[in-house]
């Protein structure tokens, strides 16, 4: 199904299914620890060994010699796979660094051995005795340093290496109220709770795989080239993975040493990365340093605004985009984005939950905050008075729904941001320092191809299949509410199937593309289900009523089942989309509100409110998107207030490689938390008239936490994260 | 005794009763050491045969294949392998099989099923207190122990008053619970499907 022009009402539109706070259709299978992870695949896998992973414990440089012997002879070894007897290996399409070094090291523990054994234990204590003997390189560490003289990097291919709109330099210079300021956002990693696993089986020259990717049919792709197979003869298998928030959307070397791991064993093999392993072995969101000038008139309108942002990565890396938003975030008639990209030979870094934004809108936030502040306006009020409906760059595209403006009222009215006091450090509450803040939330909304497998067989039962994956996102819910509504039928009658790259292939979870595109996809195979319905009934398709199990047709109605008969009835398709992405700017808006309170004594910042107020097209179940949104807005805690992978510049490596050292948010660090839906529908976006949400929570949250500690403290940190030792010794005089 | 002396100590102490090095150094390594281990998972009698390395964690999901309880990190860091051992939560990352002889094990398995959930499995489930799913065995596991652990009077970190009993305040059950972590982050969730479990408990 093309979808060219906005949707007309179409049978989602009766929300009897979609829109509802239905619990999640797999919640039983994962309370009760019977949902089946890659690692865990016992059903599908037998007699399989153990594989432990070696990780190079040099930055850069060369192996000059691995010597195997003492581990070979080590008690239940079966084979131990390095770069010198794996065979031929070609980088993946999405990989930036080789999943297996040697000679060649690119990074820290770059995975350079496989030690494959009878048990987990002979494989680990069999793993120490791999004697690797390295030459190390010198290496580029520190982005700072790295930074002075890093070229610039065009936002799109062959574009201009900095955007600009009218004349930033002039305006800023006759701004009567400016801002110029600089923020730092340092690397942060996914630490999703499920660590990267595979399991591998050969029958031939056939590989199956039951790994834990977000992509299928990128990974497919991904493996079949790393190891010069067709990709015909790949499977990738993945209806459970605990978390990925882009650190899953790649092929990792769990998949890659597996598959070549049980090619040496002769039997299957089933790998996890170690904990400590993972930081530094997989990829990670890139630290940014980025400078913010804005110049506004007195009144407060915005003449002037630049965003440049630096970032580093490996050759052939990818710069953090953080300036991507401030394109389209605020009016101004003269504009400046750029951003340069230093070479760097720490780990890979690459796309984590809400990338560019998610950094970008850490410093973008807090400049409007200072900058309302040298306004003397409200900081709600700022934004609001620089609200625009069109891009920006491009005037003639309008977004296609922003409801900014109503997201920032609407949070400060339910808040009581009214009560905030514009003048910092003046709310006590006993020994707490207490602030508010706020901060915009915007993330776009991607369109992606999707394809999809919808069955009724001779019970009415209706089944799903799709390549789709469900990272936590709620996908096998959403989907099953989809097929609910335009068959007809109970929730409790759709089977979901996913994560099988053997189904049709859909848009997979990433960039908070998956809801809505992974459902228009259903939609398309539900429409061209229910065509096959009326015609093998000799109904008319368009007069056809799915509903209650049966459909109807003037005075006729037949149930499903009957309909389906014995042979059952199937129909597949995709949705694909036209230029209505390029004719209008679609994305997701949101209000972050926060209170904190800051101990006058220690510094410590605790969150003591969190609210979101979203706008971003039909919500498909309230219940699972409100989670996605409390999620990002719990991982916007950690980046605010503690999450930062510290980096050693003398021997390139994340030091705190492990979740007791990445500290993440747990549950003392966040209160209740609330979130608002607007209502929304877009029909310019899908046929399901539904945007992305699920990176839109982290997206402003962070700013909106700083700006709020700013408020209860009066220190202004621009480093993230603002742990005490920033701001300390500037707190207010304790009386 | 200054930090670094203490340090200093245990090293000379190890060296002291460490094997001589010329043993440790020759020859091919020994064979695991293998150990037999009864004790009741789930309230069935469980007989194995181990190697003396195996976590707890390791003997429930490779050798009797019961999965639900989680690998996050095994190092005792995220709280996705907590069960509940004798009614007392660990993380069984931490603890090795063959310290188990004779113990009772409770997973979360043995909670509930599918069709036959645990009141705190039916409110996860309501409340939405989870996500991916991967860390919600060890939540559960976690959440009925603190529960309990609350109901028995246990004082915490946040206990206002060590002489008095403590409640199920949104400030007890979080400080309780933050040994196990949530990236998908659903504690708001989670703690909402504690709280009405206690309620009806109470």
């Amino acid at each position: 199904m093309k979808f060219d022009t906005p949707a007309g009402q179409n049978p989602i539109d009766q929300l009897k299914v979609v829109g509802k706070p239905h619990d999640r259709i797999d919640g039983k299978y994962k309370t009760t620890g019977t949902a089946l992870y890659a690692y865990e695949r016992n059903d599908a896998v037998a007699n399989h060994a153990y594989g432990y992973m070696v990780g190079s414990a040099i930055a850069k440089g060369r192996i000059n010699a691995i010597d195997l012997a003492e581990a070979k002879g080590a008690p239940g070894v079966i084979a131990i796979v390095t770069a010198a007897n794996a065979g031929k290996l070609t980088k993946g399409d999405f990989n930036t660094a080789n999943l297996l070094g040697g000679p060649e090291i690119q990074h820290y523990h770059q995975a350079v051995a496989l030690v494959i054994a009878e048990t987990f234990e002979q494989a680990r204590a069999a793993a120490q005795l791999v004697r690797v003997d390295y030459a190390r390189g010198k290496g580029r560490f520190d982005l700072a340093t790295e930074l002075k003289g890093a070229p610039l990097k065009p936002a799109e291919d062959k574009g201009p290496p900095v955007d600009r709109v009218g004349d930033f330099e002039g305006a800023f210079g006759k701004a009567a109220v400016k801002l110029d300021a600089r923020y730092t956002t340092p690397d942060h990693s996914h630490a999703m709770m499920e660590p990267h696993a595979s399991i591998a089986t050969w029958e031939g020259d056939k590989l199956t795989l039951w790994t834990s990717n977000q992509m299928i049919a990128w990974g497919k792709g991904d493996v079949a080239k790393t190891l010069g197979l067709p990709k015909e003869n790949v499977r990738l298998i993945s209806p459970y993975i605990g978390g990925g928030f882009g650190g899953k959307l790649f092929v990792r070397t769990d998949a890659i040493m597996a598959a070549l791991g049980a090619k040496a064993a002769g039997r299957s093999v089933k790998v996890t990365l170690q904990r400590p392993l993972m930081i530094n072995n997989t990829t990670h969101r890139p630290a940014t340093m980025q400078r913010i000038r804005i110049g506004a008139t007195k009144a407060g309108k915005i003449t002037a605004i630049a965003h440049e942002s630096g970032s580093g990565d490996l050759p052939g890396g990818q710069p953090e985009t953080a300036v991507n938003q401030t394109k389209l975030m605020y009016a101004g008639a003269n504009r400046l984005t750029s951003m340069r990209l230093a070479v760097l030979d720490l780990p890979e870094g690459n796309a984590m939950r809400a990338p560019g934004e998610a950094p970008g809108l850490m410093a973008l936030e807090i400049a409007m905050d200072e900058m309302a502040e040298k306004l003397g306006m409200d900081p709600v009020a700022f934004r609001i008075a620089n609200d625009t409906q069109v891009d920006p760059e491009k005037p003639e595209r309008r977004f296609s729904q922003r409801q900014l403006i109503k997201c920032l009222q609407t949070g400060a009215d339910s808040f009581g941001w009214n009560r905030r006091n514009a003048k910092p450090a003046q709310v006590r509450d006993g020994k707490w320092l207490v602030g508010l803040g706020m901060a915009a939330g915007f993330r776009n909304n991607m369109l992606m191809k999707s394809a999809a497998r919808v069955g009724i067989d001779r019970k009415g039962i209706v089944t799903v299949t799709t390549d789709m994956t469900d990272i936590g996102t709620g996908s096998y819910t959403i989907i099953a509410q989809t097929a609910a509504e335009m068959m007809g039928v109970d929730l409790d009658k759709v089977v979901v199937k996913l994560g099988d790259s053997d189904s049709p292939a859909s848009a997979g979870s990433g960039g908070q593309w998956g809801a809505n595109n992974s459902t228009s996809g259903v939609y398309a195979a539900c429409v061209k289900l229910r065509e096959a319905v009326a015609q093998k009934l000799g109904f008319n398709s368009t007069d056809a009523e799915f509903a209650d199990g049966k459909v109807r047709s003037g005075n006729r109605s037949v149930s499903l089942a009957e309909a389906a008969g014995d042979a059952g009835l199937v129909a597949e398709d995709a949705i694909e989309y036209g230029d209505l992405d390029k004719k209008y700017q679609q994305s997701t808006f949101a209000g972050h509100f926060v209170e904190v309170g800051v101990n006058a004594y220690t510094g410590e910042t605790r969150i003591r409110r969190m609210l979101a107020v979203c706008a971003a097209g039909r919500i498909l179940n309230p219940k699972s998107a409100r989670s996605q949104v409390i999620g990002g807005m719990t991982m916007g805690a950690g980046a605010a207030l503690m999450e930062e992978l510290a980096v050693d510049k003398r021997f390139g490596f994340f030091v705190n490689h492990d979740l007791a050292s990445y500290e993440v948010p747990v549950h003392a660090d966040i209160p209740h938390q609330d979130v608002i839906f607007l209502d929304e529908v877009d029909p310019i976006s899908s046929p399901m008239k539904a945007k992305g949400v699920g990176e839109l929570g982290l997206c402003g949250v962070g700013a909106a936490i700083a700006n709020a500690i700013y408020n209860a403290t009066g220190v202004r940190v621009r480093d993230y994260p603002i742990t005490l030792d920033k701001h300390l010794d500037k707190l207010p005089e304790i009386a | 005794m200054s930090r670094r002396g203490l340090l200093g100590a245990g090293a000379a102490s190890v060296a002291a009763t460490a094997v001589p090095v010329s043993a440790a150094q020759v020859g091919k390594p020994a064979a695991p050491s293998l150990a037999k281990l009864a004790f009741e998972v789930n309230g069935k009698k469980r007989t194995l045969q181990v190697d003396t390395r195996t976590t707890l964690l390791d003997a429930l999901r490779e050798n009797l294949q019961l999965t639900g309880t989680k690998k996050g990190c095994d190092h005792g860091q995220c709280g996705a392998c907590t069960v509940l051992v004798d009614g007392v939560r660990i993380n069984s990352c931490l603890s090795l099989a063959v310290m188990h002889e004779g113990d009772k094990i409770t997973t979360i398995e043995g909670l509930g099923q599918p069709d036959n959930l645990h009141p705190m499995q039916a409110a996860f489930i309501k409340h939405d207190g989870y996500q991916c799913g991967y860390c919600t065995p060890g939540q559960i596991c976690s959440a009925v122990a603190v529960l309990g652990e609350i109901k028995a009077g246990i004082p915490s970190h946040v206990t206002a008053d060590l002489n008095g009993r403590p409640t199920a305040s949104n400030d007890e059950m979080r400080e309780r619970m933050s040994g196990n972590i949530c990236r998908c982050g659903a504690y708001s969730n989670i703690l909402e499907a504690m709280t009405d479990v206690a309620e009806k408990v109470a």
